[in-house]
């Protein structure tokens, strides 16, 4: 006889869970992916192996060290090393490479208390300390199909320091030099597609992101059209698309309101472009992510909707 | 008595387990002979202040006494600076500051307010020397950590192999705060282990 089992609330489960988020995340990634090992070639496909395997690792290792149950399956850690690949020049050295990722993973997440806990993006932060440890070999970017003796501006630099535009062509299709994954903007908007159609991420971040550079570079660009970019190059130019699909809309960093993720959003913007026209540096997108990263606790708590029926405190 | 010694050293580590003195912790460890140098400089200003104010511990009246140590600290921080003035010009120069901010030191103030204040020279002598000691090594092994990975040297003396690309972040602050959260994490993973045991 079969016996009657009972279960207490809830009884339906929705399928939707880190698993599934990050598998989302990396199938929509796997266009940028391509087009990062299409023109970039060997160096693409070894930063990427490294780079994720050294964010796995870690947290498997780490994991095991605090006897905690290890979860490399969710994909998350593995996740973060391909992005942290995707924002890397493709002629830096391996171990650079293999340092950054367990930096993301061990810094970056873990000494928070894992996944959920961290503060910053921890590509995004691996990439900073990056930036602070090895600022040559940050800065130097090679023309894509592989020919990594020659080094070359990224499209920003050239717009920045010699006013030179690349073809909005080469923007889109990716033909240009810059950090793995953010060259191609088309691999980029496909992506985008499929996280907004399988409802992975929310469009509030990408439009306020994306619109607040749009309308802030078409300001400049009016004003001064010879030495500030055209809002086109600005937006298909540089991480900002990488930034704005993948990093800006990562669950963990981001405000949970409605009202916190457009005021995120036009922050991204905002402090992008301070630092892409007045800024020391060509791209301001990495650090414009990660100041709004530590304002996010904040956004969440000043954007926080108003219970129905209840007046105003103050 | 040995205990008043021993405890600076480990069990009540002014920077690893206090957590004080931060500002020269921070700021001067990009080379180990810097942290040595702070060390020592702060090692003479509190034992010197403490002994003279572990002396006249009776006198002071106590609605004056943070004022009383804080002159006494500032005479023996003078002389310390002078000193290092006149015969480590290089490293004086170096340190700039933060030898002056020395007065300021809040181990230092600790140890007189918390210890010296309520007993016997001797015993003040010997805590604040375990202080002091405890201080220096701290700074020494911060400096040694960030000389190592920043520039590739110990003392000046090269360590890592040929070719050897110098970690910047780690002689900037952001590299003295990585480094410290990190060693105090180590401290607390071995303290843990020598207590269990």
């Amino acid at each position: 006889m079969k016996k009657l089992s009972i279960n207490i609330s809830p009884h339906i489960f929705s399928p939707v869970d880190t698993r599934y988020m990050m598998k989302g995340v990396f199938l929509a990634l796997i266009p940028a992916v391509g087009a990062s090992i299409f023109f970039f070639r060997m160096q693409a496909i070894s930063l990427l192996i490294v780079s994720a395997f050294g964010a796995t690792l870690t947290e498997l290792v780490l994991q095991k060290l605090r006897g905690r149950k290890v979860r490399i399956n969710d994909y998350s850690a593995f996740l973060t090393g391909v992005l942290l690949a995707l924002v890397l020049p493709p002629s830096l050295p391996l171990w650079m490479a293999f340092l950054g990722s367990v930096f993301a993973v061990a810094l970056g997440k873990e000494v928070f208390g894992g996944l959920g806990c961290n503060i910053f993006n921890p590509a995004l932060l691996a990439r900073a300390f990056l930036m602070a440890t090895f600022p040559v070999h940050l800065t130097t970017w090679s023309n894509p199909v592989g020919v990594d003796t020659v080094t070359a501006a990224t499209p920003l630099a050239l717009a920045k320091f010699e006013h030179i535009i690349a073809p909005y062509l080469n923007l889109i299709e990716g033909n240009v030099s810059g950090s793995l994954g953010e060259t191609s903007a088309i691999a980029l908007l496909i992506g985008l597609v499929f996280l907004l159609r399988k409802k992975i991420i929310d469009h509030r971040i990408p439009a306020a992101f994306i619109g607040t550079v749009a309308v802030f570079s078409t300001i400049t660009h009016l004003v001064a059209p010879g030495t500030f970019s055209s809002p086109i190059a600005n937006v298909l130019s540089g991480g900002l698309l990488l930034g704005a699909i993948f990093m800006a809309t990562d669950p963990v960093t981001s405000p949970v309101t409605v009202k916190g993720r457009w005021i995120f959003g036009i922050g991204c913007g905002l402090i992008t472009m301070l630092i892409r026209i007045w800024g020391g540096l060509p791209e301001g997108v990495m650090y414009s992510i990660l100041l709004m990263n530590a304002l996010t606790p904040l956004i969440n708590r000043a954007s926080r909707p108003k219970r129905f029926g209840v007046a105003n405190a103050r | 008595m040995i205990k008043d010694f021993v405890k600076g050293l480990w069990r009540e580590n002014p920077v690893f387990v206090q957590v004080l003195g931060m500002c020269p912790t921070l700021a001067v460890t990009t080379k180990c002979v810097f942290g040595l140098s702070m060390g020592l400089a702060t090692t003479f200003v509190i034992v010197s202040s403490v002994v003279v104010i572990s002396t006249i511990r009776k006198l002071v009246p106590e609605q004056v006494r943070i004022p009383m140590f804080t002159v006494i600290i500032a005479t023996f921080v003078t002389a310390a600076d002078y000193f290092l003035k006149a015969n480590f010009f290089e490293i004086s120069k170096a340190l700039g500051p933060y030898i002056p901010l020395i007065v300021v030191n809040c181990v230092i103030l600790g140890r007189a307010e918390a210890f010296a204040s309520k007993h016997g020279v001797a015993r003040s002598f010997l805590d604040a020397f375990g202080m002091g000691i405890g201080f220096t090594c701290a700074l020494v092994v911060l400096g040694a950590v960030r000389e190592v990975l920043g520039a590739g040297t110990v003392f000046g003396y090269p360590v890592m192999w040929e070719g050897f690309t110098n970690w910047i972040v780690m002689v900037m602050p952001a590299g003295a705060f990585i480094t410290l959260g990190l060693l105090v994490g180590v401290f607390n993973i071995v303290d843990k282990r020598v207590k269990s045991k």
